[in-house]
């Protein structure tokens, strides 16, 4: 992989720390995405995320902490950010009365590196036709609008904000393919913000966990065997795991507690070194692989959000 | 290739590995056969490049696959193999498997010895035609 320096870096946020109305929605968070790879951004509602991406396309300025994006300060010199920069996101942002042929036309005048004939095989492979109303297009079709306009400029860094919620199997399918080609092609960088785990497990060399405002985890999809595994034991009814709720560090490496029946589940982190606990009344009975969403869920329950509570309604504010 | 993908917790350029390990051991892919280029078969499965390439490293170490250069990856001739300590550890979780089941239908060891071989002995007549490549 790629070293850290500045120039490999297409974003690097530095402690970046935000508040909205006087509560904290960013608390230091540092991201660094080196040049040629898929970050994927994952975290509940209201962890963040969405305020992170705004100060990466310039839309909100550090408080604290400094951000750079493709080298420069995206709210100081947004001319030498935005143009290399393609963004989707889950809204349906894009105005409904224009005609696709019009909406094209407008975005090829405002970016100088417009490819057309990738914006017309785009438009093949989508079936788009010119003449139709952005307002007659069912919302797959205008997600697919969306995305042929965040990279018919060929962007440097392209910023998946959500952008395939609420759409069909085959419309996500067309994004998730957009963004294989899109670093395949000539190693740019990809930011995908999602929900949907499975798709950010298949796609990202790194996953950042977003939880009340700061990156809680960060891991490589490949090395989540090597970091983690997921514990069953088999236990006595009365039987209760050591209480991981009112400490904030792990109990012997495990985190996240989960009942089923007389099952216990947990995930072990340092899976490759340490030992799994073993307890008088518990036995376990099976040891094996974690999903992304068992290390999601185990992860979030794990840094509960009592202190900062207040945090989530506020961001969601400033998110939607 | 068609090569599946599921969320089980298994990371995804093992489950990419294993199937097309299975399609050479079974003979369904032979040597010299090109294997789908990275690009290819990342933009297919929708998958990251660098996890395809990762599993076809695995592949690669294993003595399965050989990169040529500029002309793609094929099956490799089986010269180079992976230490008997490390072929035992992939198999065992599979025996396990095996093993847990077999006793849990109710059979014997020397039953499931003896279906072994009958099946070994099926499967080896099934692929007759690429037993050479397989040694």
């Amino acid at each position: 992989m790629s070293n850290l320096t500045d120039g490999n870096l297409a974003v690097d946020v530095s402690d970046l720390k935000r508040c909205f109305r006087g509560k904290a929605a960013l608390q230091g968070v540092n991201l660094k995405i080196p040049r040629g790879t898929i970050q994927g951004l994952v975290g509940l509602n209201g962890a963040g995320k969405t305020t992170l991406i705004r100060h990466l396309i310039g839309s909100l300025r550090a408080e604290s902490g400094s951000v750079r994006v493709l080298g420069h300060d995206p709210v100081q010199e947004p001319e030498g950010v935005l143009k290399q920069i393609g963004y989707m996101t889950e809204e349906d942002s894009l105005p409904k009365w224009m005609r696709v042929g019009e909406l094209i036309h407008f975005c090829r005048s405002v970016y100088r590196t417009w490819d057309d004939r990738y914006a017309r095989e785009l438009s093949e492979m989508f079936s788009l036709s010119k003449n139709t109303k952005l307002s007659g297009l069912s919302k797959g079709q205008r997600a697919r609008v969306g995305l042929l306009v965040a990279i018919a400029h060929r962007p440097l860094l392209l910023i998946l904000d959500e952008p395939s919620s609420g759409l069909d199997p085959i419309a996500r399918s067309d994004i998730l393919e957009a963004v294989i080609r899109t670093i395949s092609d000539d190693g740019r960088t990809v930011l995908f913000s999602s929900h949907l785990l499975d798709e950010v497990d298949r796609v990202c060399d790194h996953i950042a966990l977003l939880h009340n405002g700061r990156i809680i985890d960060a891991l490589r999809p490949e090395d989540r065997d090597h970091r983690y595994s997921e514990l069953t034991y088999l236990a006595a009814e009365s039987w209760n795991p050591p209480n991981t709720e009112t400490v904030d560090t792990q109990w012997q490496g495990c985190f996240g507690w989960r009942r089923s029946g007389k099952e216990w589940t947990t995930v072990l982190s340092g899976a490759d070194h340490q030992s799994p606990p073993t307890f008088e009344d518990a036995k376990l009975i099976g040891q094996g692989p974690v999903s992304l969403q068992r290390w999601f869920e185990a992860s979030v329950t794990h840094h509960p959000s009592s202190t900062v509570n207040h945090v989530q309604e506020t961001n969601e504010a400033a998110d939607g | 290739m068609q090569i599946h993908i599921k969320s089980d917790g298994l990371p995804i350029y093992q489950q990419i590995a294993d199937q097309i390990r299975h399609r050479i051991i079974a003979g369904q892919l032979v040597v010299g056969d090109e294997i789908t280029s990275i690009r290819n078969l990342a933009e297919q499965l929708r998958v990251n490049p660098n996890t395809i390439a990762r599993a076809y490293r695995e592949l690669e170490l294993e003595g399965l696959l050989e990169k040529r250069r500029t002309k793609g990856t094929f099956v490799a001739s089986r010269k180079s193999r992976s230490s008997l300590k490390e072929r035992r550890e992939r198999l065992q979780p599979h025996l396990d498997a095996v093993i847990i089941y077999a006793s849990q239908l109710g059979f014997s060891k020397e039953e499931l010895m003896d279906q072994l071989k009958a099946r070994d002995s099926i499967i080896l007549q099934n692929r007759s035609g690429t037993e050479e490549d397989l040694s």
